[in-house]
């Protein structure tokens, strides 16, 4: 229970047994009454065992479906199970689990609600064609959405029944799928998408790869990503 | 002559292929009927080569070995697009069977789990 809501934490996980015992216990100690289910993508590690042994509840997947096939299985779960509120976490402890009373509190007046870097809390640089994807997609996704989004690809989210609800019948395992996509899809249907400035963890800054061409890359599919989900369906 | 004799044994040896693959049910019908239809108007073809010379003609190509080229061109992307399509169902199929699967195992997790609890108390 997250204010007086029945929660249910889900984190997709590859591969993540160094992490997910700490994620999970570290959930469980600051949110006592919710529940957590990992989504195994198709480790070929430890990670289920390690997460059951933490006290998590896990589905494990047979085979690796992505981040976007690991969500679909959760929203699932939270719809057959009856949640009233289902939030999405980083399995590598970027995200931190004390923003999750914040996040629900704004799924009063939310259907989805979204943890940001780059909005105020929190220092996180990017530069180079990363930062430029990054700006083009907040700066079309904020339109669509007709609310400030500053950091689209965040992994760290809350929905409530009716976003349950579609993410379960919906979610696409492609590439950015299971953020730009579903962003683009959920504005599109008239809910209502809101974003909660979040500081994200020093160990997981300076990931994002500095090599330039694999940035352009990434500035090429994101383009590619956006475009289709904007004229799809 | 000799031209006509290699095109018209490779059209016969096509079809003798996929007629026993569809003998031995190696395919599905759909595909099969597709590639006799194929196969039925590509044998004549290849034992008289200047059949479609007065088509091609029509439409302004010099030659009608060169319309079947463009057509089988065509008809290949065609088919690939199709198959590409055909593998995306099949994905979308899997990953709902891999989910669902997850799901009923972590149900019957969870109810072991309970019978457990429910074993070790009675105990």
């Amino acid at each position: 229970m997250v204010n007086g809501k029945r929660t249910l934490i889900i984190i997709p996980a590859l591969n993540e047994s160094g992490s997910i015992a700490d994620v999970v216990g570290e959930v469980r100690g600051e949110l006592p009454g919710v529940d957590v289910l990992v989504v195994d993508d198709g480790s070929t590690d430890r990670t289920a065992a390690v997460a059951v042994a933490a006290g998590a509840r896990v589905a494990k997947l047979p085979y690796n479906l992505g981040v976007g096939g690991a969500m679909r299985l959760g929203y699932r779960y939270a719809r057959d199970n009856d949640y009233d509120v289902a939030i999405q976490i980083d399995a590598d402890g970027q995200h931190d689990p004390r923003y999750v009373p914040k996040l629900v509190d704004l799924l009063d007046d939310n259907d989805l609600v979204i943890g940001a870097r780059f909005a105020g809390e929190g220092d996180y640089n990017v530069r180079g064609p990363r930062r430029w994807a990054m700006v083009m997609l907040s700066a079309v996704l904020s339109r669509v959405a007709k609310t400030k989004l500053t950091d689209t690809t965040s992994g760290f989210r809350a929905a409530n029944r009716r976003v349950i609800e579609m993410f379960a019948g919906w979610y696409p395992a492609e590439y950015l799928g299971d953020t730009v996509e579903t962003l683009v899809h959920t504005a599109r249907r008239g809910y209502r998408i809101k974003q909660v400035p979040v500081a994200m963890r020093k160990r997981m800054a300076g990931t994002p790869s500095h090599s330039p061409a694999r940035a352009m890359i990434y500035l090429g599919r994101a383009f590619a990503v956006l475009t289709l989900a904007l004229i799809r369906r | 002559m000799k031209l006509t004799l290699v095109t018209g044994l490779t059209g016969l040896l096509l079809l003798g292929t996929i007629v026993e693959l569809l003998r031995r049910r190696q395919l599905r019908e759909k595909y099969g009927m597709l590639w006799l239809a194929v196969l039925v108007v590509v044998i004549p073809l290849s034992l008289f080569p200047r059949l479609l010379d007065n088509v091609a003609g029509l439409l302004g190509v010099a030659s009608g070995v060169s319309l079947v080229l463009f057509l089988g061109i065509i008809f290949l992307l065609l088919v690939c697009v199709h198959l590409s399509w055909e593998v995306s169902a099949l994905e979308e199929e899997t990953r709902t069977l891999a989910e669902d699967f997850a799901l009923l195992r972590a149900q019957i997790d969870a109810d072991r789990a309970a019978r457990d609890e429910l074993v070790s108390h009675d105990g």
